[in-house]
């Protein structure tokens, strides 16, 4: 093992090919990892940071806040269900906005939500024709106090605050109260027009948890409760998404396997006269093979960890809002632990050879 | 670690060797009925002609190579009938090899060489650390100590070498043509370095050569023809 760590210090010309192209795979990996996570949490965020138990969609809406229309009837049948503390209303529209100083054509996408209940992170609703705007909105020179037009009416809404991780479909988030929300609805989308009281959605929360949706389901006819989770997942195109990037992941990391499996391969070819001599004089297969795992992970982990550095320098490079990257710790971590599992397979490859080396080698002429 | 047995106990007895190898419907007889003891602390230099069969024999000594058929006996322990794990302890702890080509580790510097020795079998730590010391010193390398291989001359490599060998306390060193990449001069002085290494240790050792000057430096030649061993 020593020897392992030793060959790596004092002859590290022989290994720089194999660390730059696993730290340039460990590259893709975190940044096409850091991508999904953006994209998933800019899909995603408005759903995410509702503090409730369920969503209540229309039957036939397919989760889409679109799609879907709650009576107040509805409503009132929902709040009467036995666990069921608060219910409010939520509605979005999605809308170009014009940002001033920016030009005529150059909107800004945005989610206009009317609320009841306060997400996390978002604060009451603020007064009329305000509005709580979501930080990627900073992209798109939005800034505290300006008036944004939003929708082919321009409908005025002042910006008063700001807050984090509420987009949805890659819209940001501002986040209006529910008079507020369906003037700027019905003024932009006359054939979504909402009357008083009837909203797109519900989010209930219950003092029985996650089991109101299914109490829901069961007691309204006509609506879809989901639990937040389920909602999440249910956000068209989410899981095809998550399905699509993970199988790009997943080559990615069997490319670093087969790329270990390669390179330790052809180090054992050369070194099958040291490991004849090593074993001649005394050394097992296992304390040989065991270097060369070290080596294969030890190499892994400087890759890892100059990647790991390199795109959290990317992400600080790249304006936020210009392309949904997000980077946490854990995407870093999961994919250095899926790269040091590539490491071990990879470098296992080559113990057939390790084990076929005959001591009797070393005596040669 | 066993303990070495009494001065009467031979270093090594061969009985009968047999060494055939096989390569497709090919038989290659590298040693026939081989017989050969060398005492606790004797030096037997053994002298044959080019495929003679001597590599052969020594690493059948020295635990490498398994014999067809045949006996071997180093001190009291008996390894005919070993299996690979057990050859490989018993490389580690009774014996030593200096091989024909020097075979040192190229990124290891001349102490860390002895040392691997240790790292691979025992792991005594300290006393091996003395020991490499000791012997670095006895063989002229003292100042040599943290030169790679490749900062070495040929004769430096080969002391190296020898002292690998003495590493782990062997009951028995095998030199497979210690000096063949020599001149004579320099090869007089290694053989020099081994007699008295050898006799100061009290440790038996085999010498393969060609070179019938390097015998003067054995307590006794024994000759091999085509795998067949004559006094
Ligand atoms: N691995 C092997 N497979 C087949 N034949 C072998 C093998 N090793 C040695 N031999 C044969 O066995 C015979 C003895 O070989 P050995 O290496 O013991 O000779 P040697 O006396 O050491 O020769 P040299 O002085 O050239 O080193 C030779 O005929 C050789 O060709
Ligand atoms: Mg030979």
């Amino acid at each position: 093992m020593r020897l392992a760590i030793k060959e790596l210090i004092r002859q590290p010309g022989r290994f720089v090919t194999a660390a730059i192209i696993l730290t340039l795979i460990a590259i893709l990996l975190m940044f096409l990892g850091g991508l999904l996570d953006g994209l998933i949490r800019s899909a995603t965020g408005a759903v995410r940071a509702q503090q409730a138990d369920a969503i209540v969609y229309s039957e036939d809406a397919q989760a889409s806040f679109l799609r879907s229309r709650i009576e107040p009837d509805v409503r009132a049948s929902i709040e009467a269900i036995d666990g069921v503390e608060e219910v409010g209303g939520l509605g979005v529209v999605q809308l170009g906005a014009r940002v001033p100083g920016n030009g005529p054509r150059d909107l800004a996408n945005v989610g206009v939500w009317g609320y009841e209940l306060a997400p996390d992170g978002v604060p009451e609703p603020p007064g009329p024709g305000e509005a709580w705007a979501d930080e990627v909105l900073k992209a798109d020179g939005v800034e505290i106090g300006d008036e944004l037009l939003v929708g082919p009416s321009r409908s005025p809404l002042v910006i008063v605050g700001w807050v984090e991780d509420t987009s949805f479909n890659g819209q940001g988030g501002l986040w209006a109260d529910v008079d507020t929300w369906r003037a700027v609805l019905s003024e932009n989308r006359p054939d979504a027009v909402l009357a008083d009281g009837v909203f797109q959605s519900l989010v209930v929360r219950s003092s029985g948890g996650d089991a109101v949706a299914a109490s829901i389901n069961g007691a309204v006819d006509g609506v879809e409760a989901l639990t937040i989770d389920d909602a999440i997942d249910a956000i068209p195109g989410v899981t095809e998404q998550q399905t699509t990037f993970n199988q790009i992941l997943g080559v990615t990391v069997v490319i670093a396997l087969v790329v270990i499996a390669l390179f330790f391969a052809l180090l054992t070819v050369e070194r099958t006269a040291l490991y004849g001599v090593l074993k001649a004089i005394g050394a097992r297969s296992r304390t040989i093979f065991a270097g060369l795992v070290t080596q294969a992970v030890v190499l892994t982990l400087i890759a890892a960890c100059i990647a790991g550095a390199a795109v959290v320098v990317l992400d600080l490079l790249i304006p936020p809002g210009a392309i949904p990257l997000y980077i946490s710790a854990s995407r870093i971590v999961t994919s250095t632990v899926l790269l040091l599992v590539a490491a071990v397979i990879g470098s296992a490859f080559s113990l057939r050879r390790v084990l076929r080396v005959d001591p009797a080698s070393a005596l040669g002429g | 670690m066993t303990a070495h047995a009494s001065e009467a106990t031979p270093a090594l007895q061969m009985a009968d060797i047999r060494k055939v190898y096989r390569m497709g419907d090919n038989e290659v007889v590298a040693l026939d009925h081989a017989s050969l003891t060398v005492g606790a602390d004797e030096i037997v230099a053994l002298v044959g002609p080019s495929g003679s069969g001597k590599t052969t024999l020594c690493s059948i000594a020295g635990g490498i190579l398994s014999a067809t058929s045949g006996t071997v006996t180093v001190g009291t322990e008996e390894i005919s009938g070993y299996g690979d794990k057990e050859l490989t302890t018993f490389r580690q702890n009774q014996v030593g090899f200096v091989f024909q080509s020097v075979n040192l580790v190229p990124f290891l510097n001349a102490r860390e060489n002895l040392l691997v020795v240790d790292e691979l079998g025992r792991r005594e730590g300290k006393p091996a650390r003395d020991r490499a010391d000791r012997l670095l010193d006895e063989l002229g390398l003292a100042d040599r100590a943290k030169n790679l291989p490749s900062q070495l001359s040929g004769g430096q490599k080969q002391r190296v070498a020898i002292g690998r060998a003495l590493m782990n306390e062997p009951r028995l060193v095998l030199f497979d043509e210690p000096t063949s990449a020599l001149d004579t001069e320099l090869g007089g002085q290694v053989m020099e370095l081994i007699q008295s290494e050898m006799k100061a240790r009290g440790t038996a050792a085999i010498v393969v050569t060609h070179d019938e000057r390097i015998t003067e430096y054995c307590d006794r030649t024994v000759r091999i023809t085509d795998g067949v061993l004559a006094a």
